[in-house]
């Protein structure tokens, strides 16, 4: 662990060169490394103006929205769960809430609370990934996890046993880690047993203090200083700190059912991205995911939770996103907390689901994805089909957030040279734990064999 | 600060579908998404591989739930889609228990802690399997939608014979679908 050290970058500050103040720079990123998806960045200077900057996402629109047009209410969970391999609960219980509001039904209880502990599953394993396997690496002047590995195997085991926790309370509850099969419309196809809920209880006991280790090393990182008045958009729950169900919030004291986003909220596309652009109706850019839900809901964290945050040196509010990473093991400690605690608590139902009977209606379903608000709408007609589908993912909405806060950091830091600002940009994305395309991969081998 | 991390109780877990358990601990991985055309190859083969009762499952390629999904095993095949350039319907292979990945050589579209970064990691941390066999099979059509292309759905029976041959070659008796 001791091995663990900030490191000075060597292209970095210290030895930066000032540009001349006529020249213009050009800064290309063209294949972003450690984010899920495709994107790339461009940034054009003059001197010390800031001409462009553009954060490009090769995403294809949406298809899947043309694609849920058609089917059946009950095939949106797992279809929608195929947009992405890392948090796949997010669209499945979004999609699934936004079909319960359409066809009148609510899931309360015990099923509810499978619900919330399945998503804690989540939150543990893609905070973990992200946090210690792509994040960290920026503070090490590590090029990469692999990097990471070998000076601090520690570290990395650790990490992976957290991501390895958070898949099985995913396996156990959702029948599989990837693409779990057991979410349906209603609640689950099968409650799981009592034993088998059990068995997460000793792990997750483990999972709170690794994860407060975890924390605390990377509370010794050094972290670049930019900060912005974000506005914040988060779900908000009266009784709990909202992960799976709540009202949309913001910290410019917008407070409105999950229905209504449309009201409040668009999305435009515009021509260096095939994303679509969120933010508010009026044109004000906002900010979605852990930092936003943290200054939003600090109240509402548990009282260890807090502790670790206090620890960390975070406040009760936190500006700064490059310590977001902090903001991710604060809240994957309170999600191993509230695991163990509904693993605690848990008695197998009665029923695992809610009767769900099909008729014309419409509905919106809103969770907290790891990344921030996932939200869900659909239109479905007599029969249960579904005749509109809207989805908007959480990077598609800090995007402008991004490309906002790309224009912030590079402003402050021209006085880095090339190799240095760029790579204060990547971290910058990074940042946002972006998952820009969610879903494909490829090998591209250059080698045949065989 | 050296916070000390205990051994986490955590029960290991059996892949969850596919063919049945064999004594050599093989495991077939199909990496892939069936809904992305012929990025489904891998779970495809893996597929076909189950029904001959080669315990196979599926993967979407995260690499943290690869190592995981290959730690209980002795030999592991490794079946994925590839854009290498090469005719669509190519079969590529790659011994990754014995030569080390060149991590340029593969370009990830979306997962970047994904194969390469799982094997080299695996290799570092001392989880690597006795052997892994990596095919990458060139696809054409990565465009949303099901089912495979034409070009890579010729070279399915080819694929299948060269990982059977694979396993044969290594004693295991595979059933004739």
């Amino acid at each position: 662990m001791s091995k663990a050290k900030p490191k000075t970058r060597t292209n970095g500050k210290a030895k930066a060169a000032k540009e001349p103040k006529t020249a213009t720079r050009t800064l290309k990123v063209d294949a972003l490394a450690r984010v899920e998806g495709e994107g790339a960045l461009h940034v054009r200077v003059r001197g010390d103006e800031i001409e462009d900057i553009r954060f490009r996402i090769f995403e294809p629109p949406r298809f899947f929205e043309a694609f849920l047009q058609g089917r059946i209410y009950s095939d949106a969970p797992d279809i929608t769960a195929r947009i992405c391999g890392i948090c796949p609960i997010a669209y499945q219980m979004g999609a699934s809430q936004a079909m319960e509001q359409a066809l009148g039904v609510q899931v309360t209880g015990p099923v509810r609370d499978l619900r919330r502990m399945i998503y804690c599953g989540e939150w543990i394993e893609s905070h973990v990934l992200h946090a210690a396997m792509l994040h960290a690496p920026d503070f090490l002047g590590l090029q990469d996890a692999l990097q990471l590995a070998k000076d601090d195997p520690e570290i990395v085991e650790t990490a992976l046993n957290l991501k390895k926790l958070g898949n099985r309370v995913i396996e156990v509850i959702g029948g599989r880690a990837t693409h779990p099969i057991n979410l349906k419309v209603g609640g689950f196809y099968r409650a799981p047993r009592k034993r088998e809920i059990r068995d997460l209880i000793e792990p997750l006991k483990w999972a709170i203090d690794s994860a407060i280790g975890v924390a605390k090393v990377f509370a010794g990182f050094e972290f670049p200083d930019y900060e912005d008045d974000y506005l914040c958009v988060s779900l908000r729950h009266p009784d709990e700190y909202a992960i799976h169900e709540g009202r949309l919030v913001s910290s410019g004291g917008l407070d409105i059912e999950v229905k209504d986003f449309p009201d409040h909220f668009q999305e435009e596309h515009v021509g260096h991205s095939n994303a679509l652009h969120g933010m508010m109706t009026d044109g004000t850019v906002y900010l979605t995911g852990p930092n936003a839900r943290y200054n939003n809901n600090y109240a509402q964290l548990s009282p260890l939770a807090k502790q670790v945050a206090k620890e960390c040196g975070l406040g009760t509010v936190c500006n700064n996103l490059f310590q977001s990473i902090l903001v991710r093991m604060v809240e994957t400690v309170y999600a191993c907390e509230e695991a163990l605690r509904l693993a605690e608590a848990y008695e197998e139902p009665e029923a695992s689901s809610v009767e769900v009977t099909p008729k014309a209606g419409i509905g919106a379903g809103c969770t907290e994805a790891p990344r921030g608000i996932c939200l869900h709408r659909y239109e479905l007609d007599g029969e249960g089909r579904i005749v509109n589908a809207r989805i908007q993912a959480p990077t598609s909405q800090n995007q402008p957030q991004i490309e906002r806060d790309l224009r912030g950091v590079v402003q402050k830091n021209l006085n880095l040279a090339d190799e240095a600002l760029k790579w204060r940009c990547e971290q910058t994305i990074r940042n946002y734990d972006p998952c820009i395309s969610c879903a494909t991969h490829f090998l591209n081998f250059s080698i045949e064999r065989g | 600060m050296t916070p000390v991390f205990p051994a986490p109780p955590i029960s290991s877990t059996s892949p969850s579908s596919g063919g049945r358990a064999t004594a050599s601990k093989v495991l077939v991985i199909g990496i892939g998404n069936r809904f992305r055309r012929d990025d489904g190859i891998g779970p495809i083969l893996a597929d076909r591989l189950a029904a001959r009762g080669i315990e196979s499952i599926e993967q979407s390629g995260e690499g943290t739930a690869l190592m995981e999904a290959w730690s209980q095993a002795d030999h592991v095949i490794l079946i994925d889609a590839a854009s290498s350039g090469a005719p669509p319907g190519t079969v590529h292979r790659f011994d990754a228990a014995s030569e080390a990945v060149p991590a340029g050589l593969f370009h990830y579209s979306s997962h970047q802690f994904a194969v390469a970064e799982a094997i080299e990691m695996a290799r570092v941390l001392g989880r690597m399997p006795q052997r892994m066999d990596v095919f990458g099979i060139e696809g054409y059509d990565f465009s949303y939608g099901e089912g495979l292309s034409p070009e890579v759905s010729r070279s399915i029976d080819r694929a299948e014979g060269l990982i059977l041959a694979e396993l044969r070659e290594n004693g295991l008796e595979v059933e004739k679908s």
